[in-house]
């Protein structure tokens, strides 16, 4: 669409003058800023850089890092094996096998919930699917194994990262059942941190 | 064998100075490395070793053990030549630069003449006739002969590779320029386009910044009468520095030389934005790391180059006498080589102060305004020279020169009409005749 002539403001390039016509002072003006970084950070402990394994970065509460699954007040597992989390999946990265429950408040659960973890793309679709807030993503982002076997998460494993998360406090629990979107959604108790620690 | 020299001293010098630089390079990565961390508010490298001085031996270690790759598709006689001509060139041009302290060569005087002028003769008996009046004279004034000052000059330990080279500066540009041909053979054998750009582009390159670098050191030359290395320190130790008659003549110079070591701004051969990394994207391993090393040894010939030619060489400050014996030579080595170590480091800090100029600005920058400057340089020298003036007189003619070349751009019409922004997504269409001036924002 053409913008409208009133939207338009014409502006004239700057005169320059004799000073920057020289350009060795401008070259001397840039050199001082490249130098007042440069002693910034070497003597005035101005550096960004965070070191990482001895630093860990401040992630915000909405990363999308290792999946884990939820379990209820009894310590059960919350997932009611309904394959909406596998079938919302767009790598198709959740692989569950459903019995019948053994517990009176729902018919089945998940006998296998098993999640490939390198096939996963983290983008929360499964936690915004799943009606019982069963799956969600953790902060957890330094997931490394040795071999494809170990990277293929199941029922056992999910549980241990929701143990480990909810014991080390890091990931409380986020989700709340009847929300829409909450993955991108931030819970109001946590503060958010800058998005620039979480990309360093 | 009278050869002139010391065989064993070259040779030790040499052994040490392949090594140092060797060194010195290897550092100057890390320093590279570690200053444009710095610039922009990083740390760099600090893994490795304390502070990450380590760094470089790993880096070595791993070029070394790198698989030595040479793509199918290349020309492979040049494709392995290129890096040894790039490292061996540069290795060579250091030869003529003093690293320490020098005394100038004894210059023939040929007393037969009234004034005694500096004599080049052409024949034995034309020799033999001007060391005749040569003794003559010395016989008269109780002094020394030609030949007691040669005798007097081999036995001070020059430190330099190879001393009295009376080509000096000239053979420095000459081997030093032979470099390109690393360039511009890697980017040819490369067989790839962007390589071939990169080799392109350096050769283009060349041909612009060579001629104003000779230019501009011509002035020197005119005024010191030598183009030997040794001579010019001794020249400025008597009569205070270069820098101070013809700081336009450094200005462009200096210029020059980032062109010639294809640092930032001028970095056009190997820009990595645009030609992935230029001439030397299908080198890995050590040919890589050996076109790393001519380069980072062409910048330490440059800089004390420039450190010789206009900053006094060994000198601590302008006329400040030195201290003789093994305290002063060692004094004298480390102030030329603080000297070098602030250019490298002046180097590193430009590159990330001024952005890359594109190519034809770079020409236009080096045809339009560094030859011109230099032409009225070497006049302004020349006039000073024959008219018998005080060389102060330069400083004045040097920075004026500038302002009105500065001065005169003002006014120069704009030659190419700068072409309508285009910024609000479709090309502004402002009333005719105010196009060129103005810019549309939106």
């Amino acid at each position: 669409m053409p913008i409208a002539e009133s939207d338009v403001r014409w502006v004239k390039a700057p005169k320059i003058g004799l000073f920057e016509q020289l350009y060795v002072p401008a070259i001397f003006q840039g050199l001082e800023t490249t130098v007042r970084h440069a002693a910034k950070t070497l003597f005035g402990n101005g550096a960004i850089t965070q070191q990482y394994p001895e630093v860990e970065p401040k992630l915000p509460p909405n990363y999308r890092g290792v999946h884990r699954l939820n379990r209820d007040e009894q310590g059960r597992v919350k997932c009611v094996a309904c394959y909406m989390c596998s079938t919302a999946c767009p790598a198709h990265c959740i692989d569950i096998v459903a019995a019948p429950s053994p517990w009176p408040d729902r018919e089945k659960y998940p006998e296998t919930f098993v999640i490939d973890e390198l096939r996963c793309i983290y983008c929360g679709m499964c936690e915004q699917a799943c009606p019982v807030d069963a799956i969600e993503l953790t902060r957890l982002y330094d997931l490394s194994g040795l071999s494809r076997e170990e990277m293929m998460f199941d029922k056992e494993k999910l549980l241990s990262v929701f143990d480990e998360t909810v014991r080390a406090g890091t990931d409380p629990i986020r989700t709340r059942s009847g929300r829409l979107g909450v993955a991108s959604e931030l819970p109001a108790d946590t503060g958010l941190t800058s998005s620039s620690s979480a990309q360093s | 064998m009278e050869l002139g020299f010391s065989f064993w001293t070259t040779l030790l010098f040499i052994a040490v100075i392949m090594g140092v630089l060797q060194g010195t390079c290897a550092y100057l990565i890390l320093a590279e490395r570690k200053i444009s961390a710095w610039a922009q508010d990083r740390l760099g490298p600090n893994r490795v070793g304390p502070w990450g001085l380590l760094q470089p031996i790993a880096d070595g270690i791993k070029f070394l053990l790198k698989e030595d790759i040479i793509p199918s598709h290349v020309d492979k006689l040049f494709y392995l030549l290129a890096p040894c001509i790039a490292v061996s060139t540069s290795l060579l041009a250091f030869a003529v630069v003093p690293f320490g302290p020098t005394t100038p060569p004894p210059v023939l005087l040929d007393y037969r003449q009234n004034p005694p002028q500096a004599a080049w003769p052409q024949t034995v008996e034309e020799e033999q006739a001007i060391l005749a009046a040569d003794r003559e004279h010395a016989n008269r004034t109780n002094g020394r002969t030609y030949e007691d000052r040669w005798k007097e000059y081999n036995d001070t330990t020059q430190f330099v590779i190879a001393p009295h080279v009376s080509i000096g500066i000239v053979f420095n540009f000459a081997v030093g320029s032979l470099a390109v041909y690393g360039v511009l053979l890697g980017g040819w054998s490369s067989n790839n386009k962007y390589s071939m750009l990169g080799g392109l582009r350096s050769s283009a390159q060349l041909v612009s910044y060579e001629i104003p670098m000779g230019m501009s050191v011509l002035g020197v030359l005119l005024v010191t009468g030598s183009l030997n290395l040794e001579t010019i320190i001794d020249y400025q130790v008597r009569h205070g520095w270069n820098i101070l008659y013809q700081p336009l003549a450094a200005l462009l110079f200096i210029t020059s030389i980032f062109a010639e070591c294809n640092r930032l701004p001028f970095d056009l051969p190997e820009a990595e934005q645009e030609l992935v990394g230029g001439y030397h994207t299908e080198y890995s391993a050590m040919k890589f790391a050996l076109f790393f090393l001519g380069e980072y040894t062409h910048m330490i010939t440059t800089s004390f180059l420039v450190a010789v030619m206009f900053f006094g060489g060994w000198q601590l400050l302008p006329g400040l006498d030195m201290p003789g014996g093994i305290g002063g030579a060692i004094l004298k080595v480390i102030v030329l080589a603080v000297k070098m170590a602030l250019f490298i480091i002046f180097f590193m800090l430009i590159r990330w102060t001024l952005p890359r100029f594109r190519f034809d600005q770079l020409m236009g920058l080096t045809w339009k305004v560094l030859l011109p400057l230099a032409l009225i340089n070497i006049v302004c020298v020349m006039i000073v020279k024959q008219l018998n003036l005080s060389e102060w007189l330069l400083l004045p003619l040097s920075i004026g020169t500038l302002f009105l070349v500065a001065g005169l751009a003002l006014y120069m019409p704009s030659q190419r009409p700068r072409a309508p922004v285009h910024l609000a997504g479709h090309v502004a269409s402002g009333p005719p005749g105010v196009v060129q001036e103005e810019t549309r924002v939106v």
